[in-house]
């Protein structure tokens, strides 16, 4: 593996880990933009703008762009999350310049009125497909609910509502405020040459302007709620419950990354030990995730309707106990070699590096190697895991139910 | 195109094992297939290959319930059961010198379960659980009750259960599928990654090669459900599951069935996509896919649209179908072949999606595809090769299966 890193005059990041061992390449864009960089009125916009990316530029039309990447056998595809628009292609290295000019053509879309309108459909239909998802639907009300008041809380989709006011020019302005240069890095991974792909991102993406994208990163302070809404006609009760956790520039989400293993991994943790073997429920687990300036806890629970106070006092005693004694020295030990062959199975694989290098760039301007990762998680001790509790304990402040239930009490 | 050689082994008792040399990767993947999968559950007794797979990883061997779910994370596995139609299924995938203790581990699964009584009902109230899940999700229902729809039982059977059977469902039920199907002829151990072939085949000796084989099961082929249905949901949308007759994987014609699906629906070029969501707006997600079952085959397609559109969806996506026998553009063809020829160089990147493969292969065929002669034999394709299969294989005898507030029409075809 090599890394090599290179700024354009434009303030654009490129950096690359490279591995000749592998056999395809993957190169992302990482928009540093998400649902948290909207106003009330563009609710959405930062999600219907990754698919209008794709309805091309003055060279390429939309049905080009699709085209291109299907002649050249790219797997590709874009996501947009509360902070980050992503868009990835994986290709084998001879396809890597097309694929490349493609991809950063993405990244300056015409956006055209008839697209426009036409792509709004398959955005409310988007809409329309999540709340037939429970689990979703109780996740974006949870996420609304824990962060009100606060821009972690605005919905990733928007609402009918909001897609459907929702004008071009509107569009434009938030492309042009958002997609610039020292707001991307480019990332790939795999089997590429250097100098090609400074030379390609010269070409590509050396006119790109600059000018600054602020972003206001203030650790929320949740004050918790709970809130309830009911869904007639189905059959299983979903729960997400949010806590304070490490924000992504913490030294600590290393050690909360384990602790959500050996507390709420989906298999082998004490959540699944407690609520998942005996049968209480269908899922029980606790995931950590790291934001700009804060982080969460999330608790997901499904389970029976009627089982539900139960299981969410269930979840309770276990917080507790980790709380007030921690986790042993086995424990983290067990959870240690899940992580590690987690880390090297992903590796393998360029588009599963490429997650990795981008987010530590976008979040922390770092690049940190398999290895490093690796022995950051072996040292990991008890201790630590103490002084995580201390600062961010595990606990269930805000509380979303979506299923038959009326209430929750 | 590659230079992997795939060694095969078959053991006196009948189970075949495979494995796959990866020499550039540090890990290793395995699946275990026993011929447990639904088609060998009772009638009536449908969800008895779920509750049998969980229950045989709840203790085997020495090890308890925790002690074996303990010993397995500390070898770092990662690992997934599932219940299929003709097989129950073990997979893994961890560092590659952690490979061998853990198939001496998942030898005791297979052989010596406890199947322990006092956990049945916490299997039962889990299998339970996930099958109301699904009830609630109207984009994966469609695709099950679909099946039911456009197979025959018992292969028509969702493979992970039955809400309406599962009280039906006894211990004794479980345990003799357990008898039934799970044993070494029928068998296939697949394994892919950073291994050598005479130490694998040396542990899988020892541990499985004294497993005592037993009859093979006979299958008794039942009916189906209507062509035409409708689910009454207060859903957002409308949900459409359509189906129509293809070949199966080891037919002579499979390559020019998977291109047919691939024109339609291989990439955002392809024709549903570009039809359905890109000009008209009508979709999110519109897919088609080809199904294979060992003799048989079907092109699963899926559409989900707000309940005013949803006719006007059924009509196009129909109408993409019906049009493949007109024509196909040779640039059509060549960009499915492009996918394809990625898809396999990609896959060599994965040790787990190698060793699902060659299991898959095993099955299918009685033998592993080098992945040259897949790259061949999709090369070799024209587009008169795929025209002859669509018009030898119209859709007219398509299921229609909708979820939603009201029920739609198939275009030309109304009753």
């Amino acid at each position: 593996m090599r890394f090599h890193e290179h700024h354009l005059a434009n303030g654009l990041p490129v950096i690359a880990e490279l591995n000749d061992e592998v056999h395809s390449a993957a190169i992302g864009f990482f928009v540093r933009t998400g649902s948290r960089d909207e106003t009330p009125e563009v609710a959405g916009v930062s999600h219907f703008l990754e698919h209008m990316a794709f309805k091309g530029t003055e060279k390429y039309s939309a049905d080009d762009v699709n085209r291109i990447f299907d002649e050249i056998g790219a797997k590709y595809n874009a996501s947009t999350s509360e902070e980050v628009t992503l868009f990835y292609a994986a290709v084998l290295p001879e396809y890597l310049p097309r694929a490349f000019e493609i991809l950063a053509s993405l990244m300056r879309p015409t956006l055209r009125e008839e697209d426009f309108g036409l792509e709004k459909q398959v955005i409310l239909e988007e809409i329309g497909m999540y709340e037939d998802m429970p689990t979703f639907t109780a996740y974006e009300k949870a996420m609304g609910a824990h962060f009100a008041g606060h821009p972690l809380g605005n919905s990733i989709l928007g609402t009918n509502d909001s897609i459907s006011q929702l004008s071009v020019e509107q569009m434009r302005a938030y492309h042009a405020a958002r997609y610039q240069a020292g707001n991307i890095s480019l990332a790939v991974t795999g089997r590429a040459d250097w100098e090609q792909i400074v030379a390609l991102t010269e070409q590509h993406c050396g006119g790109w302007s600059n000018t600054p994208c602020p972003r206001i990163t203030d650790e929320a302070e949740p004050e918790g709620k709970v809130i309830v809404y009911p869904k007639e006609g189905n059959l299983q009760q979903h729960v997400m419950q949010l806590a304070k956790a490490p924000p992504a520039t913490s030294d600590l989400r290393y050690v909360a990354d384990m602790l959500a293993v050996i507390v709420g991994d989906d298999s082998g943790s004490r959540l699944y030990w407690e609520l998942v073997d005996p049968g209480h429920a269908e899922a029980a687990e606790v995931g950590f995730n790291e934001y700009d300036g804060s982080g969460t806890w999330l608790t997901y629970l499904s389970c029976a309707p009627e089982e539900t106070l139960t299981n969410l006092g269930r979840i309770q005693s276990v917080y507790e106990r980790v709380n007030k004694e921690g986790v042993t020295a086995d424990e983290i030990e067990q959870a240690r070699n899940n992580v590690l062959s987690r880390i090297v199975l992903r590796s393998e694989r360029p588009m599963g590096r490429l997650a990795s290098l981008g987010s530590n760039w976008v979040y922390r301007n770092e690049y940190r190697s398999v290895m490093d990762d690796l022995e950051t998680y072996r040292s990991i001790t008890t201790e630590d895991i103490r002084e995580l509790l201390t600062r961010y304990p595990f606990s269930q402040l805000t509380t979303v139910a979506v299923g038959p239930l009326e209430s929750l009490s | 195109m590659a230079d992997l050689t795939i060694q095969s082994h078959i053991f006196d008792n009948g189970l075949t094992l495979l494995v796959e040399p990866m020499r550039s990767v540090q890990s290793a993947s395995f699946s275990l297939a026993v011929p447990a999968g639904v088609i060998y559950e009772e009638e009536g007794q449908n969800a008895s290959a779920a509750i049998l797979c969980d229950l045989m990883v709840r203790g085997a061997g020495d090890l308890d319930n925790r002690s074996l779910s303990d010993h397995l994370d500390h070898l770092g596995l990662q690992r997934s059961e599932s219940v299929g139609w003709n097989h129950i299924s073990f997979s893994g995938a961890t560092l590659a010198e952690n490979l061998l203790p853990a198939l001496q581990i998942y030898a005791d699964i297979v052989r010596r379960p406890h199947l322990p009584e006092d956990q049945f009902s916490a299997v039962v109230t889990g299998v339970e659980h996930s099958l109301r899940a699904a009830e609630d999700e109207p984009r994966q229902k469609v695709i099950i009750e679909l099946r039911r729809r456009c197979y025959d039982d018992p292969w028509g059977r969702p493979s992970d259960g039955a809400l309406s059977d599962l009280p039906r469902i006894s211990l004794p039920t479980v345990r003799a599928l357990y008898e039934r199907g799970v044993r070494p002829n029928g068998a296939i151990l697949g394994i892919a990654g950073n291994v050598d072939f005479d130490a694998v085949r040396d542990t899988v000796e020892s541990v499985l090669g004294d497993w005592e084989r037993s009859q093979d099961v006979p299958v008794i082929r039942g009916g189906r459900g209507p062509r035409r249905d409708h689910i009454s949901s207060d859903s957002n949308q409308t949900h459409i599951g359509l189906a129509y007759d293809a070949v199966p994987y080891r037919d002579e014609d499979y390559y020019a069935a998977w291109a047919a699906v691939s024109v339609l629906s291989g990439g955002s070029s392809s024709r549903l996509f570009t039809e359905v969501r890109e000009r008209r707006g009508l979709c999110y997600s519109v897919y088609a896919t080809l199904n294979s079952l060992l003799d048989e085959g079907r092109v699963l397609a899926y559409a989900g649209t707000t309940p005013e559109r949803a006719q006007e969806t059924l009509d196009v996506t129909v109408e993409e179908i019906r049009k493949l026998a007109e024509g196909i553009q040779p640039a059509e063809l060549d960009r499915c072949k492009a996918g394809a020829k990625s898809a396999l160089i990609m896959q060599q990147e994965s040790t787990g999606a190698r060793a699902a493969s060659i299991t898959r292969d095993w099955f299918h065929l009685r033998r592993v595809v080098p992945l040259d002669e897949v790259h061949d034999r999709i090369d070799r394709l024209s587009v008169d090769d795929v025209l002859r299969y669509v018009r030898q294989h119209p859709p007219d005898d398509l299921t229609l299966l909708t979820i939603g507030p009201e029920a739609l029409e198939v275009p030309d075809e109304v009753s």
